[in-house]
């Protein structure tokens, strides 16, 4: 166990949160702003996924699929929000929980219908592939710097929207009284609209970039989901800074603590058991984390609402 | 005289596929179904009655539609199950009531061991067998440290048991990953910073993509092996070129020799457009044991329908196949290699890892 090593791990750890953040983004800007739980927002990050994934491969470029992946979750994402979402806003969070399950399973089986169950192809364009020497680290593959440097050329720019533009102002305006800025004449519907297919597009972009690392499937979205809803909740629901540090955190504490939790077992029991132990432990971890912060912290560590 | 038409226009036998359709694994059951189906199909079968339920890989989901298969279907035999705790659910309570079961699939150790039992006949293989054949194949490269993964569920733990009971040489490191994990850039790192001269791993369905995927890219060059469940025709396409070379263990290949098997893969490509993986071969040979045991015996009679169907008197797709005492194959395992051929990515059969292999457990079960 050296340095290094501890180093590349912690570089890893990084990264895999930055991921996360970008699924957490969309997720907690919906909830922050309109007050709805999507759980078909990893629905929203299978179809940036396959659309990338088969827009690739009908034009042999990974740029127009990624493209392709964004451009096709927004308009999905713009889609519901017309047809199922507008309906939901005003009614309690548990109708919110039904429908959009119900939107989980249409999307998971129409995919099905369209593509088939067999996962899709999806590779790592040429220029990003291999692996580079960075001080400390013998190999670290090139694809994984392109997501963390995406993952923080979103946060910047969702903090340049929100915090800077006209379109951020009356974000930040539907947040804290909607029927006011309703009042004062701004298109509600419109910017809830607008919202919610950014919301759904860096879902997408998230799904089309992790997608190439890791597998396209049916069913891809939800697992991806669940880690969201915990680092929104860690986070501050509705905060972006909270996503931003929340997934850092858990991408920090999953990837540490599955590696170093069977090393430090080691020292109090045999091989097997604290291979299994540590195992079992590792994957509670982020819960606990969870667990622990909502404890001293009830609302999350930044409550947008504050 | 009508009574007795209603009665021969009845199927002989009814047979419930509990299996998984839907959600991840999916490719899964729905190759054990298109091969159960395609053999039934070649077979001219229009006197059994199948019927297919989707239990999307939930033990509660399966349990149920067991119970309605056997209370209000009346199936004479269940089969199709493909993950070890689905089995667990279902088999032993079904098995002990009376009713057949054909395992497809799943083959955990607890139902080779002491609660085997003489309704249950697996006709795939015991879980541990595939990862056996690959530890007794890495003595024979020659390697010395294996660093060895696998997911941290039963069948995971299996695995990993099974390779160390043959392999000889030391560990460079072993990992329990958490199960349905996609992203293994730690896992890559600790297995560059280790002296490992090998690579063993059990990541079954998108695991394994992933897996593949980010291995290579992660300029690490140790050779990988692995159980056919992580190079099986129904991921290969999605690893890509990622996989090539990758060395692996199966009951079964589609270049192996013999009529049966040349059938099969020509009917099945012909039928679904694809090529077959050895979960297809599985349900194919599941049908065919099925058949066999139909031309003996009558179902009705149970001591003589079983008596048949552990004769396994039936042309197997990879050639030589028996029963051991616990109902469990004793065939042989073959090696094969992740080749390009006619630019589709698929195993090519390179050698034998092990001869007549039995699992370690059927010394345990009391049949004989």
């Amino acid at each position: 166990m050296t340095a290094a090593l501890i180093f590349e791990q912690i570089l890893n750890g990084l990264q895999s949160g930055l991921a996360l953040f970008l699924m957490a983004a969309g997720l907690t800007l919906v909830f922050g702003v309109m007050g709805l739980i999507n759980l078909a927002h990893g629905s929203l990050y299978m179809v940036g996924a396959f659309c990338c994934a088969w827009v690739t491969q009908q034009t042999g470029s990974f740029w127009l699929g990624l493209g392709g992946g964004v451009s096709g979750a927004a308009a999905a994402g713009a889609l519901i929000e017309m047809l199922v979402i507008r309906r939901l806003y005003d009614r309690d969070h548990l109708d919110q929980v039904l429908a959009t399950f119900a939107l989980i399973l249409i999307f998971s089986e129409g995919t099905r219908m369209v593509f088939g169950s067999m996962p899709l192809y999806l590779n790592i364009p040429a220029a990003l592939s291999g692996s580079l020497t960075l001080p400390g680290v013998e190999a670290y593959p090139v694809y994984r710097l392109f997501i963390l440097g995406a993952a923080l050329a979103v946060a910047v720019l969702l903090y340049i929207l929100i915090a800077k533009t006209r379109l951020g102002m009356r974000i930040r305006a539907g947040e804290s009284d909607r029927e006011m800025i309703a009042a004062l004449g701004v298109d509600i519907k419109t910017l809830y609209t607008i919202v919610f297919a950014l919301g759904a597009a860096i879902a997408g972009l998230s799904g089309a970039l992790v997608g190439a690392l890791r597998s396209v499937q049916v069913g891809m979205g939800e697992p991806v989901l669940i880690l969201a809803f915990v680092t929104i909740v860690i986070g501050g629901i509705g905060s972006i800074k909270g996503a931003l540090i929340g997934s850092v955190l858990i991408g920090l504490v999953d990837t540490l603590g599955r590696i170093f939790l069977p090393v430090i077992l080691k020292f109090f029991m045999e091989n097997a058991s604290a291979n299994s132990v540590g195992a079992a432990l590792s994957s509670m971890l982020i819960y606990l984390l969870m667990a622990g912060i909502l404890a001293v912290k009830p609302k999350g560590l930044f409550n947008a609402a504050n | 005289m009508l009574s007795c038409i209603a009665v021969s226009a009845q199927a002989d036998i009814k047979i419930g596929m509990i299996t998984t359709l839907s959600g991840g694994g999916s490719t899964l059951g729905i190759d054990v179904r298109d091969g159960f189906e395609l053999a039934l199909k070649q077979a001219g079968a229009n006197d059994v009655e199948l019927l297919i339920e989707d239990d999307a890989r939930k033990p509660d989901v399966a349990k149920k539609i067991a119970d309605k298969f056997v209370q209000k279907d009346k199936v004479d035999i269940l089969t199709g199950i493909i993950w070890s705790n689905l089995a667990m659910a279902v088999v032993p309570a079904a098995t002990r009531k009376g009713t057949l079961y054909i395992s497809t699939n799943a083959g955990p150790s607890a139902l080779a061991g002491k609660a085997c039992h003489e309704n249950y006949f697996n006709v795939a293989w015991q879980n541990d067998n595939l990862h056996e054949a690959m530890g007794s194949h890495a003595n024979r490269a020659g390697y010395k440290k294996s660093f060895i993964l696998a997911p941290n569920y039963p069948a995971g733990t299996d695995a990993l048991k099974g390779y160390k009971r043959m392999y000889k040489g030391e560990l460079a490191g072993e990992l329990l990953t958490k199960l349905g994990q996609d992203d293994y850039a730690a896992e890559i790192a600790q297995i560059r910073a280790s002296d490992a001269d090998s690579i063993f791993f059990f990541l079954p369905g998108g695991m394994g993509i992933a897996f593949m995927k980010q291995y290579a890219q992660s300029g690490v060059n140790v050779p990988v092996m692995g159980p056919a469940f992580s190079f099986s025709q129904d991921i290969l396409p999605a690893i890509g070129d990622a996989a090539l070379g990758v060395v692996n263990s199966s009951q079964w290949g589609k270049d192996l020799e013999g009529d049966v098997n040349a059938k099969f893969v020509q009917g099945f490509t012909e039928t679904y457009g694809r090529l077959p993986s050895l979960y297809a071969s599985q349900g194919y040979d599941a049908a065919n044991l099925i058949l066999s045991a139909m031309a003996k015996a009558d179902v009705s009679n149970k001591d003589a329908f079983r008596a048949a169907l552990k004769e396994a008197d039936f042309a197997s797709v990879r050639g030589d196949f028996k029963f051991g005492n616990n109902n469990h194959p004793v065939q042989d395992i073959y090696v094969r290699k992740v080749v390009k051929e006619d630019g589709q990515i698929t195993n090519r059969t390179v050698g034998i890892a092990i001869k007549d292999h039995q699992d370690a457990y059927a010394s345990k079960c009391r049949m004989n």
